[in-house]
């Protein structure tokens, strides 16, 4: 056996209800080494690493760390075998401050009480050595996103881990902030550390990793030497075919303005400014890409501009009309419609059927409804043709509740719901988050067949791939403004990032 | 004035039993587990304290409350871990589990009298706590008369446990960890601590104090149990909770504020202005303020963020 | 068997869900499970559990076994006494189930059944109409107050996000004392009771009475069979109860869909409230004959969340449950008489509605039976694979 190893894993296999997870992988880890996991959504990399974190058990197969067979029956376990994991969804207490967060589980104590100066003293200590700069009494709810997960990191180092396992961790970054992350984890290589890289994004494996080892639908495609691999050979066997990433589409053909927004200030939850004076225009038969980092304000504009929250002051026109303070439905019924982030929270009613879903929007309209009761047949003949049209699969047909069905799923039957409302003008967020390349390549078609048929979209996504691909122009979003309207076709990714990061202004095109 | 002590000290001993409850229930959701099985929980208890004392009061004398109002709390403690099994391992709606409970506890609790009394009520005890008068404190002018005489014991026990609450809550390990669990289960999972044993502590921990005060509650006010000894201090309890925002010290405030609103009722023929409205209106006073009370602090900011939703450990 | 075969076979398992059978099966099961708790808590305390049994058996058939062959053997007085005492029953679980549709828990069914009887007392009390228009003027009156009682809470729920758990609780007791208050107060009242409401006020029946052999079963059979039809139709047949329903599973998508979430949560809290208002009806101008000061709670409202979440979300399942309840309570007598304390009655119901608090441990339990299944089938393949290819 190679006692190089400092992780071993051999014929891992994990079944859930419905879903085998992992079939047999065997995975290992060089002493030293940054190895990327990849594959798409579901392919089973957080299920792998969840085992080896020990916060799952495994229903089959070993696993060696440094030569020797171990049980990791839980997180704790992991700690004491020096593997730390940095999270996907960060794993914080909003209320809480950075240096409780950090020091939770392993604190620091004077007697029978918590010690706080000594746990500040160690924070500090670490954070200095690898360039990690936090205020330690600083709270969670307080500080960036970039912030949190260095947060997320430092509550790894304070266990003495060496063996990191960081899941999707560049998903919430600026291109600058990835860059910063990429060195540390370089650094992290040098001081002898191990790194686990879960990704589905090429570009960071070939930038970073020395190995990178390939899941499908649960499967061991293979583990290679990034040096001899190449971005599109990865690609294919991520996928288990090749794919292109290029958008096949014309030049827009830009008609009448469907979309104004006038100086426009909205408040997020809190009660703080998240929209602050925007403006912006969106015409028929154009895609409007919305780029910018998580939380600069983009989820509020578009939740205002499709009347969920109020505004404070400014404009929202909607083909002319003034729809500032309309409710929701008046909205809808002047030819909005809105793709949620969200879908399990917004975009759907979990228990209701497929049919149900699909009249979430206009229920009380004729045909589907009469002076009040609900009209069984039309409902269920739209249904039908819905989930025929665009290839919504499930297990019980329309009758099928919502919920049971895949995400990729759910979220074509949230698409033919809103198409089927014929809208003038479509707010999309995130309308590809989470789904395995088929539904992105299915929905990306979808979307600019609709720009296709002179209707407008504003499409919020934190894929600079997807933005860059589909839209027709981009406006890139920082601190509640727009810090400027780019070509996509002649932009470069470092001027996008710039932007993003609020550094560059831009004016517009 | 005179009058105004009288009422300042009965507010105190009303105080007493939804200050203790109400700090069970911070324990409880501060671990993120509702409990509105607090009702339930204080009925059990003044069950079992009304019972315990009626056997005892003869060979035990002055211990046999203390006895009674400990074991109250074992009831407590006891009957809560139905709440915490179907809660925390079950992953049940907490509400309708505390529902459940608060309609048991009575029915338990009289089932057993008929058994044990052969009525639908326990015996009456002859005594229950002595009140007493702190030597030195009690001569201060007004505040030894306002804090430190004539005064049951139960309420030095009080303000006793909403320090201890605070200082293990916010000084020690094990407070920051149940808080936590309270917040964002699934980070401290990710850390190693079981959240499932945290919960569960601080169910029974909200079990224990609920049955104390439960039998505090009917040693201090009552003569014996009856099916609406606790008549809804359990909620009371929860509502000062709220009031207090979740905090021991706002408990405190928040649950002398509800113990004032009882005592009106009590002292309403005593003060000419009140003397001629219906005392029923007095009576339902306490539950009217309650709501009022709700109504300008009701701000969820306060309360745990994942308090009431089952953790799936592993997912 | 292929990894294929074995998903599927999840799958559909997943979608038996659902399934009316599942539901009813489970309702079944905690009812058995109370039940025999129930009997260990009698075996425990000395109490003979047949003696319970024997006084349901004859309060829910009308026989006794012990008189067979007499005239005495069956007694359709013991029927109707069980069909009078289930009516308020269904009332009051329909109020629960109709605010669960909208994802609220009212609890507070127990005070708007005392607001309603408070109503009907008052219209017969108060108001000099000599023909039977005065009884429905009563129960009219009656649902109303049930509503009244339930939109404060239902506003406050609603516009500043107040469990309504606790308002409603508060405003059982406040309605509890307040009631006793007014009906003390009226013309002819002394501190246990108010003057006897006129006949024709009354929902009483003498037909019904007659062919029940002299029970107090009332028009209230009528008022009930309305109010499941009515339940029936607007939750599985109107756009309201679409957006209902819609706000009970999922407040923020039926916000995005542009319902109007709070308001839809007050008309929910006052059709659960007029519900348990007329349940108060069949109380006030049924069961008894005058307005009565109320000593303490008489859980009419309690029982009816054991009927209502045992009933799920379907009326008839409601009705069943609610002449379940209604049996345990009007054999309460007999159970006394046969040496079993009563309060057993309610430790059943209590005991309902813990079990079905704990249905999704049910369910938990038979995800973890089905992966461990589907791991030793997965172990089992790969055996077989590996002989196999051993062979070749």
């Amino acid at each position: 056996m190679d006692t190089d190893y400092v992780v071993e894993m051999r014929g891992i296999s994990k079944f859930f209800p419905g879903i085998i997870a992992n079939n047999q992988i065997d995975f290992q880890l060089r002493k030293g080494e940054i190895h990327a996991l990849l594959g798409e959504n579901g392919a089973g990399k957080s299920t792998l690493m969840s085992i080896l974190f020990g916060s799952l058990r495994p229903d089959g197969g070993e696993i060696y760390i440094k030569g020797k067979k171990e049980q990791i029956t839980s997180p704790n376990k992991a700690h004491d075998l020096g593997i730390g994991m940095v999270h996907q969804h960060f794993q914080l207490i909003d209320n809480f401050t950075v240096m409780e967060n950090i020091m939770l589980g392993k604190e620091m104590t004077k007697g029978p009480f918590l010690d706080a100066q000594q746990a500040r003293d160690r924070v500090i200590e670490i954070s200095k050595f690898y360039g990690l700069n936090v205020d330690p009494g600083a709270k969670i709810e307080d500080i960036t996103v970039g912030m949190q997960q260095r947060v997320e990191i430092l509550k790894v180092l304070y266990r003495d881990a060496d063996i990191i396992i960081l899941d999707e961790p560049t998903a919430v970054l600026t291109p600058q902030e990835i860059e910063e992350l990429m060195q540390i984890l370089q650094n992290f290589a040098a001081e002898g550390k191990s790194v686990i890289l879960i990704t589905h994004k090429l570009k960071e494996i070939m930038q970073v990793a020395d190995r990178v080892t390939i899941l499908r639908q649960g499967q061991l495609i293979d583990t290679l030497e990034v040096a001899d691999a190449s971005e599109d050979r990865l690609a294919a066997l991520m996928v288990g075919r090749e794919v292109s990433f290029v958008v096949d589409k014309t030049p827009a053909q830009p008609e009448d303005m469907v979309l104004e927004v006038k100086d426009l200030w909205v408040k997020n939850a809190r009660g703080l400014d998240a929209v602050k004076g925007l403006s912006l225009n969106l015409r028929a038969g154009e895609i409007l890409g919305l780029a910018g980092v998580d939380g600069n304000g983009q989820a509020e504009l578009l939740d205002a501009i499709a009347g969920l929250i109020k505004i404070d002051s400014g404009q929202i026109l909607l083909k002319g009309q003034d729809v500032s303070h309309s409710t929701v439905r008046e909205r809808r019924e002047k030819g909005l419609s809105y793709i949620p982030a969200d879908r399990q929270k917004f975009g759907q009613v979990a228990n209701f059927t497929l049919a149900d879903n699909y009249i979430l929007k206009n229920y009380y309209e004729e045909p589907f409804c009469r002076h009040g009761f609900l009209q069984r047949d039309p409902i269920h003949q739209q249904a039908e043709r819905l989930c025929g049209e665009f290839d919504v699969r499930s297990g019980r047909g329309i009758y099928s509740q919502a919920g049971q069905l895949s995400g990729g799923n759910q979220q074509k039957a949230i698409i033919a719901r809103e198409f089927s409302l014929k809208p003038d003008l479509l707010l999309a967020s995130q309308p590809t988050r989470g789904l395995d390349v088929g539904a992105i390549e299915y929905i990306h078609k979808r979307l600019v067949s609709l720009r296709d048929q002179g209707k407008a979209i504003l499409l919020l996504s934190f894929e600079l791939d997807e933005i860059m691909g589909l839209s027709d122009r981009i406006a890139v979003m920082y601190d509640g403004q727009i810090t400027g309207f780019v070509d996509p076709r002649e932009v470069s990714e470092e001027d996008l990032g710039l932007l993003m990061a609020g550094i560059k202004q831009k004016g517009a095109i | 004035m005179d009058l105004f002590i009288s009422m300042f000290v009965l507010a105190l001993i009303y105080s007493t039993p939804i200050i203790i409850a109400s700090l069970g229930a911070l324990f409880s959701e501060r671990s993120g587990v509702v409990n509105i099985a607090i009702e339930g929980i204080m009925t059990i208890g003044g069950f079992v304290a009304a019972t315990v004392i009626v056997f005892t009061q003869d060979s035990l004398g002055n211990f046999s409350p203390w006895l009674s109002v400990l074991l109250a709390g074992v009831a407590g403690t006891v009957f809560s871990l139905i709440h915490a099994v179907i809660s925390i391992d079950l992953q049940g709606d907490q509400t309708i589990s505390g529902t459940a409970l608060n309609m048991l506890a009575p029915a338990l609790g009289i089932y057993l009298c008929q058994i044990i009394f052969n009525q639908q009520r326990t015996e009456i005890f002859r005594r229950g706590f002595v009140k007493v008068s702190v030597p030195g404190l009690s001569e201060i002018p007004v505040l030894g008369d306002l804090l430190f005489k004539q005064i049951y014991p139960t309420f030095y026990l009080a303000v006793f446990l909403v320090i201890f609450s605070y200082v293990l809550l916010w000084k020690t390990p094990f407070g920051l960890r149940l808080r936590a669990a309270g917040e964002h289960p699934s980070a401290v999972d990710s850390l190693g601590i079981s959240v499932r044993k945290l919960r569960y502590t601080g169910v029974l921990i909200s079990g224990f104090l609920g049955g104390l005060a439960g039998g505090i509650m009917v040693l201090t006010q009552s003569t014996q149990f009856t099916a609406t000894s606790i008549h809804g201090m359990g909620f009371i309890a929860i509502a000062a909770l709220i009031f207090g925002r979740w905090n021991p010290w706002g408990v405190l405030g928040a649950g002398f504020f509800f113990g004032f609103s009882q005592i009106f009722g009590i002292y309403s023929r005593d003060i000419p202005l009140l003397a001629n409205i219906p005392k029923e209106v007095f009576q339902a006073l306490p539950y009217a303020l309650t709501v009022i009370a709700l109504l300008f602090f009701s701000g969820k900011d306060a309360a745990p963020k994942s308090v009431g939703i089952p953790y799936k450990a592993g997912q | 068997m292929s990894d294929t075969d074995l998903i599927n076979m999840q799958k559909k398992r997943g979608l038996r869900e659902n399934d009316n059978l599942r539901l009813f099966l489970t309702a079944l099961l905690a009812i058995a499970l109370s039940l025999l708790v129930a009997v260990f808590v009698m075996w425990a305390t000395g109490v003979e559990p047949r003696n319970f049994f024997k006084a349901l058996l004859r309060t829910y058939t009308g026989l006794d076994p012990a008189k067979a062959g007499t005239d005495q053997f069956f007694r359709p007085r013991y029927l109707g006494e069980f069909l009078q005492m289930s009516l308020p029953l269904i009332l009051t679980g329909l109020a629960l189930g109709f605010g669960q549709q909208c994802g609220l828990f009212n609890i507070g069914a127990e005070g708007q059944v005392i607001a309603g009887i408070l109503g009907a007392n008052l219209v017969a009390i108060l108001i000099p109409i000599q023909n039977r228009s005065l009884a429905v003027l009563a129960v009219i009156a009656a649902g109303l107050f049930g509503a009244l009682w339930a939109l404060i809470p239902g506003l406050l729920k609603a516009y500043m996000g107040i469990s309504e758990v606790v308002t409603t609780i508060m405003f059982n007791y406040i309605i509890f004392y307040l009631s006793n208050a007014v009906l003390k107060s009226l013309p002819g009242s002394n501190p246990q009771r108010t003057v006897d409401l006129p006949e024709n006020a009354m929902l009483s029946s003498n037909w019904l009475r007659e062919i029940t052999g002299n029970s107090r079963l009332h028009w209230g059979i009528v008022v009930v069979a309305a109010a499941i039809i009515c339940y029936n139709l607007i939750l599985n047949h109107t756009s309201f109860g679409y957006e209902i329903k819609a706000c009970g599973s999922n407040r923020d998508a039926a916000a995005y869909a542009g319902i109007k979430v709070r308001s839809r949560i007050v008309y929910s809290m006052m059709i659960s409230g007029l519900f348990a208002g007329l349940a108060g009806a069949c109380l006030a101008l049924g069961t008894f004959r005058y307005g009565r000061i109320l000593q303490g709670f008489e859980n009419y409202g309690f029982d009816g969340i054991a009927v209502g979440l045992l009933g799920g979300t379907k009326g008839v399942g409601i009705l069943l449950a609610g002449l379940l309840m209604g049996g345990l309570r009007s054999g309460q007598p007999l159970m006394q008489a046969e040496r079993v304390p009563l309060e057993i009655a309610q430790i059943v119901s209590a005991l309902i509605v813990l079990f079905v608090a704990m249905q999704k441990g049910v369910e938990i339990l038979g995800d973890y039976m089905a992966r461990k299944r589907m791991s030793e089938k997965m172990a089992e393949n790969k055996t077989a694979q590996a002989s196999e290819e051993g062979g070749k």
